[in-house]
C-alpha cells in the first residue's frame, strides 16, 4: 500500500512522462545574429563538410532539388522554380548563404524559399514536423560549405 | 465609381495574397501537361484504367442496398441519361445541411437518406466506382460549379485556404499552382490545379482516387497537417477549384502521372 508521499511522487512521474513526447519533439534553435543580409557566425562550432553538404542537397527529403537545379548531373529530377545552385559560391559569401538558408523570408517576405532554421510564424505544421526546423544547424553548415564551394 | 473601387479592392486583395490568378484564356487542363503516351491512356477506352471503376459502378448502380432495399436505378433509372451533366455542378449547396457537399458525399447522402444504408468509406472501391460512373456521364460537359449564389461564402473560404501558407515548408497552393504552374517541381510539371478529371487514375497511385485524396497529398507535401476526409475545408477547396475551372470540359475519369 503506497503512502500519500509515494503517490504524489508517482503522480509527478506520470505527469512528467505524459509531458515527455511534446518536450522531446520540440527543439530549441541555436541563437544567431543577422548583420546586414548575412549571418557571419557559423551556427556550430565545427566547420561544415562539403561532401556531406552535397549529399544533403541532392537528397530529396532536404527539399533543395525540388525547386533548384545544380551541378549534379546524376540527379534526373531537378526543379526549375528557383535559380540553379551552380556558381552559388561566386555570387554569395558563406555568411550570406547561411541567412538565405536559415530564413530567406527575412530578406523577402514573398519568397517561396522555406526558412530552413525557423520554428515561429508557421501555420498548421503536421505532427511529424512540429517543433523541428527543416534542417539542423549541422546540416545548414554542411550545405553552406558545399554551396560556397560551387564556383564559376 | 463603385465598379472602379471594387476593381481596386480586388487588385489590392490579389496583391496582398502575393498571387496572380490565372486569366480565363490561359487556363489549361492537366491533360495538356502530359506526355502523348499518358494522354493516349486516358483517351483510349480500352486502356483507361478508370473505366474499370465506372464499370463496377454500373453494377453497383443496379444493386439493391440498405433497409429500404432500393437500388440507385430504382429512383434514378439509367445513369447515362439521369446523371448526364450532374457532376459538372459539384460540389453543390445542400439545403438541408446548409453547406456544400461534393459528389461522393451526395452519393453517401442518397445512401443514408433514401436507401437507408450505411455510408461508403472515403476512397473505398465502391464509393469511387459510383462516383466514377456518375462523373463519367458529364464527360465533355462544361464545369458549372459555383453558379449558385448560396455558395459564395464557401468559395471565398476555399480561395482563402488556397492562398494561405501552411506547414513546415510554409507554402500555399497558390505559390505553385497560380504563380509557378509553368515550372517543374523535381522534374514534374506543376500544372494549374484544375480538377477536371476526378475521380482520376494516377499512375503514381496505381488506383483511382478522389480530389480530396489529391488535396491531402499536396497538404502533406508542404508538411502541414492534412484535413480529415470530409472536412469542410477540403470541400471548400474542391469548390473553389471547380468554380475556378468553370467552363472547362470534364474529363472524368482522367489519367494523370
Amino acid at each position: 500500500m503506497a503512502r500519500p508521499a509515494d503517490q504524489s511522487a508517482a503522480a509527478c512521474l506520470v505527469a512528467a512522462l505524459l509531458a515527455l513526447p511534446a518536450a522531446a519533439g520540440a527543439q530549441t534553435l541555436r541563437p544567431y545574429a543577422i548583420v546586414g543580409d548575412a549571418i557571419p557566425e557559423p551556427l556550430t562550432t565545427t566547420r561544415g563538410d562539403v561532401a556531406r553538404g552535397r549529399a544533403l542537397v541532392v537528397e530529396r527529403t532536404s527539399t533543395c532539388i525540388l525547386c533548384h537545379s545544380g551541378p549534379f548531373p546524376e540527379q534526373k529530377s531537378q526543379g526549375d522554380l528557383a535559380p540553379s545552385l551552380a556558381g552559388s559560391g561566386s555570387r554569395w559569401s558563406e555568411a550570406q548563404l547561411r541567412l538565405r538558408l536559415v530564413d530567406a523570408s527575412s530578406l523577402n517576405a514573398a519568397t517561396i524559399m522555406p526558412s530552413y532554421y525557423r520554428l515561429d510564424g508557421l501555420q498548421r505544421v503536421g505532427p511529424s514536423w512540429r517543433g523541428k526546423p527543416i534542417l539542423s544547424a549541422e546540416q545548414i553548415e554542411d550545405i553552406v560549405a558545399y554551396l560556397a564551394s560551387l564556383r564559376e | 465609381m463603385r465598379l472602379a473601387g471594387t476593381i481596386v479592392a480586388a487588385l489590392l486583395l490579389a496583391d496582398a495574397a502575393g498571387a496572380t490568378e490565372i486569366p480565363t484564356a490561359e487556363r489549361r487542363s492537366g491533360y495538356s501537361f502530359m506526355t502523348p503516351e499518358t494522354q493516349t491512356i486516358q483517351d483510349d477506352e480500352t486502356a483507361n484504367p478508370g473505366l474499370l471503376w465506372a464499370l463496377d459502378g454500373e453494377a453497383l448502380w443496379k444493386r439493391k442496398a440498405g433497409t429500404a432495399d432500393k437500388a440507385c436505378a430504382d429512383c434514378h433509372g439509367d445513369a447515362s441519361t439521369s446523371m448526364k451533366g450532374i457532376a459538372a455542378h459539384y460540389p453543390a449547396f445542400d439545403k438541408a445541411l446548409g453547406h456544400p457537399v461534393d459528389l461522393g458525399q451526395r452519393i453517401n447522402l442518397c445512401r443514408t437518406d433514401h436507401q437507408k444504408a450505411s455510408p461508403l468509406a472515403y476512397e473505398s472501391r465502391d464509393l469511387l466506382a459510383l462516383t466514377a460512373l456518375v462523373a463519367r456521364q458529364s464527360q465533355g460537359a462544361a464545369i458549372e460549379t459555383g453558379s449558385d449564389p448560396q455558395l459564395e461564402p464557401f468559395i471565398a473560404k476555399g480561395r482563402e485556404l488556397f492562398m494561405q501558407r501552411q506547414g513546415q515548408l510554409n507554402l500555399g497552393c497558390a505559390n505553385c499552382h497560380d504563380d509557378n504552374w509553368d515550372k517543374r517541381l523535381a522534374g514534374s510539371a506543376i500544372t494549374q490545379a484544375h480538377p477536371t478529371g476526378y475521380p482520376q487514375y494516377r499512375l503514381e497511385w496505381q488506383s483511382l482516387g478522389s480530389l480530396q485524396r489529391r488535396l491531402r497529398a499536396c497538404i502533406t507535401g508542404v508538411r502541414a497537417q492534412a484535413y480529415d476526409y470530409g472536412a469542410p475545408e477540403l470541400v471548400e477547396l474542391e469548390l473553389y477549384l471547380m468554380s475556378r475551372a468553370r467552363g472547362m470540359p470534364i474529363e472524368a475519369p482522367a489519367v494523370r502521372p
